[in-house]
């Protein structure tokens, strides 16, 4: 009933008031909820103290140490960082797609609509995958099987999770095709990838990710080996498709344009851990870790004077073995002080609702205002 | 914002230096621990090809006609005085004969890959880097060599110039080098290729040729070491077929021309013995095995080590 | 892709042209000739052999009397045998070979890739053990001696099978096995290999994420992809049993062609010779054509362009 562009006349309510986009938010929420949707919980995701590390032959690397946030019903969350700070691990712990060996979901708990997905048994987990999480991986050439045809790729979800018949499911694939902008989708059913473009075969895979209608969907930098020309079509894709079937969605990104544009709240990650988190608007107007600033500092601005290198944050993340009980960003930090070396900070509540960062210095009572 | 008063640590992460990608490749090798196996087989094959027949306790033509006779003009078992593997139906000392065929297989494995790359890698690099016509002209010649029945045309070769003095040369072995050889380098020759064709795309070689660097040198001095090592996989890998070969042709009559002992030769003259004497066949054979399953494990080490792409086997 | 099919047979035929050029000027170029018997035969009696069957002629007018011959479907008199045609002599012995050299084929492919999936798909546990094990020993043992093995302990000892011949089913086994060994061995290495590869790609992830079950993600992504590079070394496969097949016929006392390999050669008879290596030589390049062509059908991407 309510949406941010939708036209309110006097007719459909007594009074008009303010929306903030938390409020934009709630509402979504809960009309996700009347939809009929399913609703066990409070939050679609509640991650927990997740931990997720890599045996390997050169140490224990420790991918994701203790991970905690919610994502919330049809929300879009974004989760922010450079490689190898553990946001994609994060994503395939969510999903239990985690390669083992090298790698381990170590402790912690995630509760999908209610349930523990680290208890279920391998099958159980397997008939959630598919039906109520979906996938869009980072790279859709190596990511599609290249000797089967898409129609038959898109199908395979839906005849193992929805139990229809060979027409039924069939249409449903044209029907999602064409959804996903694949032009004469009819025709195209019996292709194979290569057959594609790089942008269709990214909206092949959304279709595949959303072949059942899942409740959440990982989207793990879907658009990063794409065209500049095509992200916004797909990220548009994205977000209509996501906001139409009210579906959760966990954006992985590197890329803080692509998360203003479309997330309601953002973690940042660094080092496998969250160091922030806030809506969109908070993050981008007041953030309060130094990593933050870096990241937005970094982006180049319309303004800058040409000529000009561009900035950096200098020094390269941490290695993951055996990491010190330290702030991880302090080695690269312009503000660090003894106490980021001696022991690392929680996330702690700041100003704005929801807002919590990971940072001696910009707690209150720190060293910088 | 207040200005910190105390900088805290280095800035920078020191990244771990990063080693050649020889040594990497040879650290990745010596973990795999078939490929140790295959390496100490390998050695010590190339020890007893090499030093054996200094080493052998009897010239391996000598006959040993007493002791047959005191042994009811049976072969000798092994372990038996002065012959620790025991002997054949003439006295010969089976050891002694082992370690003669170590040599020709030794010398049968590195002639052969020697002949394999001085035809193989100047065809293929040569139609790689011209491309068009000539690439055209050369792979049909491989096109022509490879549709050779090879036993077939090294029987030939081998038959055809026994007699002469080319055949004649290291006891007939040189022939059959030569013709297993000439058989076998189409492999070779098409995989040079495929790396040149590959390689000459690369940025670097642009770079070279944009400085002006000869084409020679870039062949030699950039593309060849780069592109090296799915060759010397190969290189490797040939070796068992061509003992294999070597072995196969010695056991109809081929090749090798007595008393001298190539291990398939061994092997055909201990069929007759094989009920009553196993360990005329049963060594050989298990001489012939080691030395193939040393050159495999050691290829197959070699190339998991040499390629970047099946790292992390789990 | 007709246009393609075609191309590769037709190129045999310049191919096979080649190969019988040379092989012809080769074999006159070896020293003696038909007529070494045991006993000197008289130079008269020569001479009068040599201008019976055209070998005074030059040696060119030969080669295009043979290559007329040839294309006509006629391979010439046995110069050993000479109460019969070379066309007689393999019409006897041809089938048998062929016979032989496709069981061997498909106990290699039965054998050699299921072996491989399994090694791979138990990786590092059992299975990898045992198929590796079988893959060892199948690169290690000559097929001459997995003969001599195979009769000594199944047919002199066990008495199981008969230890030559071809005159039965029962007299089938051995041989077959003995010349399936090392293809069975190499498929075996080399489908492992490519499985392994193929359960490292990401579109194995993307399988496993729609939540279908294990087996279907096994049967239709991985060995699906993994058996295609697998097809390409049946080309040499085809070609090791077509040339190594002779080895084992003369073990067995096998009657099929393959005696005529070595004996042709040593007894300087030329039609035969000839025959023996165009019959090689095509079988093959035409296995190799085929080997190629399916290749080129099953992956999708090469079958479309």
């Amino acid at each position: 009933m309510v949406s941010a562009d939708e036209d309110i006349s006097a007719a459909d309510a007594p009074t008009i008031v303010e929306l903030s986009a938390d409020d934009v938010l709630r509402a979504r929420t809960e009309a996700v909820a009347n939809a009929g949707l399913g609703r066990k919980a409070e939050h679609l995701l509640e991650v927990r103290d997740l931990s997720t590390h890599f045996f390997t032959p050169d140490g224990v690397v420790q991918a994701v140490d203790d991970v905690t946030f919610d994502l919330g019903y049809g929300e879009t969350l974004g989760l922010v960082g450079e490689s190898g700070c553990g946001k994609s691990v994060t994503a395939l712990s969510i999903a239990r797609l985690v390669p083992d060996p090298p790698g381990r979901i170590v402790s912690g708990s995630i509760l999908f609509d209610g349930i523990d997905v680290l208890k279920l048994s391998t099958d159980d987990m397997r008939k959630l995958r598919g039906k109520e999480i979906g996938f869009i991986f980072q790279d859709p050439l190596t990511s599609l099987n290249p000797t089967l045809t898409i129609g038959y790729q898109i199908g395979e979800a839906i005849k193992e999770h929805m139990g229809l018949s060979s027409k039924a499911a069939q249409e449903r694939i044209t029907e999602l095709l064409a959804k996903v902008g694949i032009p004469r989708p009819k025709d195209r059913l019996n292709d194979y990838p290569f057959q594609f473009s790089g942008g269709m075969r990214q909206r092949v895979m959304i279709a595949i990710a959303l072949s059942c209608d899942p409740k959440l969907l990982l989207a793990d930098e879907p658009t990063t080996a794409l065209d500049v020309t095509i992200q916004a079509q797909i990220l548009e894709l994205i977000q209509r498709l996501s906001s139409e079937f009210g579906t959760a969605v966990l954006m992985i990104t590197h890329d803080l344009g692509i998360a203003a544009g479309m997330c309601d709240r953002v973690n940042v990650m660094y080092a496998g851990r969250i160091v922030e988190t806030g809506t969109v608007d908070t993050l981008f107007e007041n953030p309060r870790m130094p990593y933050a600033w870096g990241l937005l500092d970094s982006l180049p601005r319309i303004d800058d004077v040409r000529g000009d290198r561009l900035r950096t944050i200098e020094g390269m993340p941490p290695l993951l073995i055996a990491p010190p009980k330290a702030c991880r960003f302090a080695p690269r930090c312009d503000y660090a002080r003894d106490v980021c070396v001696s022991s690392e900070p929680e996330l702690t509540q700041r100003e704005e609702p929801q807002h919590l960062a990971r940072c001696w210095a910009t707690e209150p009572g720190g060293w910088i205002g | 914002m207040a200005t910190n008063t105390t900088v805290v640590g280095t800035r920078v992460a020191k990244p771990k230096t990063a080693a050649g990608p020889w040594r990497e490749a040879a650290g990745r090798l010596f973990k795999n621990k078939l490929a140790i196996v295959g390496l100490v087989i390998v050695i010590l094959f190339l020890f007893c090809g090499i030093f054996g027949p200094f080493l052998a306790p009897w010239p391996y033509q000598v006959q040993d006609l007493p002791a047959v006779f005191a042994n009811g003009n049976r072969p000798l078992p092994p372990l038996s005085p002065n012959h620790i593997l025991g002997t054949d139906q003439l006295g010969r000392d089976l050891l002694s004969r082992l370690l003669d065929g170590a040599r020709i297989s030794v010398t049968v494995a590195f002639v052969v890959q020697a002949v394999i790359i001085l035809i193989g890698v100047p065809v293929g690099a040569v139609a790689g880097w011209f491309g068009g016509r000539t690439d055209n002209a050369l792979m049909r010649l491989t096109d022509v060599i490879y549709a050779f029945p090879d036993l077939l045309f090294i029987i030939l070769l081998s038959v055809a110039f026994r007699e002469t003095a080319f055949g004649q040369a290291l006891d007939g072995l040189f022939l059959v080098f030569v013709a297993i050889g000439l058989v076998g380098w189409v492999t070779v020759a098409r995989l040079t290729r495929g790396q040149m064709l590959s390689l000459k795309e690369t940025e670097f070689v642009e770079a070279a040729k944009a400085i002006g660097v000869s084409d020679r040198k870039i062949v030699t001095r950039h593309m060849l070491p780069n592109g090296m090592g799915p060759i010397i996989v190969a290189v490797t890998l040939g070796i068992p077929v061509a003992i294999l070969a070597e072995a196969t042709l010695a056991f109809i009559g081929i090749g090798v021309q007595p008393p001298r002992a190539s291990w398939g030769s061994l092997i055909a003259e201990g069929q007759k013995f094989i009920r009553s004497e196993p360990h005329l066949v049963l060594f050989p054979a298990i001489f012939i095995a080691l030395a193939l399953i040393g050159f495999t494990f050691l290829g197959d080490g070699l190339r998991d080590a040499l390629d970047p792409k099946l790292k992390g086997k789990q | 892709m007709i246009a393609y099919i075609g191309r590769r047979f037709l190129w045999i035929i310049p191919v096979l042209f080649t190969v019988s050029i040379i092989t012809f000027f080769l074999m006159h170029a070896v020293p003696g000739g038909p007529w070494d018997r045991d006993k000197r035969l008289p130079q008269a009696t020569q001479d009068r052999l040599n201008a019976k069957y055209g070998l005074d002629q030059p040696i060119y007018i030969q080669y295009l009397t043979w290559a007329g011959k040839f294309i006509q479907g006629d391979l010439g008199p046995s110069y050993r045998y000479t109460d019969r045609t070379v066309n007689e002599i393999v019409a006897d012995g041809f089938w048998t070979t062929v016979q032989l050299g496709i069981m061997a084929f498909i106990l290699s492919v039965l054998v050699g890739i299921p072996l491989g999936i399994f090694a791979a798909l138990g990786h590092n546990r059992g299975p990898d053990y045992v198929s590796t094990s079988v893959s060892i020993i199948g690169i290690a043992t000559p097929s001459f001696v997995l003969s001599i093995l195979l009769i000594v302990f199944f047919a002199v000892q066990l008495g199981w099978f008969p230890t030559g011949g071809w005159k039965g089913p029962q007299y089938w086994v051995l041989p077959t096995i003995a010349l399936a060994g090392f293809p069975i061995a190499v498929i075996a290495r080399y489908t492992r290999a490519s499985m392994l590869e193929v359960t490292r790609k990401d579109y194995i992830r993307t399988a496993h994420s729609k939540g279908i079950r294990d087996q279907a993600v096994v049967s239709r992504h991985m060995i699906r992809n993994a058996l295609i590079p697998v097809v390409t070394i049946l080309g040499p496969t085809l070609a090791f049993l077509v040339t190594g097949s002779f080895i084992i016929e003369r073990i067995f006392g096998i009657p099929g062609i393959g005696q005529f390999y070595i004996t042709s050669i040593s007894t300087r008879d030329y039609s035969l010779l000839m025959a023996m290596t165009m019959l090689y030589a095509f079988a093959v390049a035409f296995l190799n054509v085929v080997v190629d062509v399916l290749y080129a059908y099953i992956d999708p991407r090469i079958r479309y362009s």
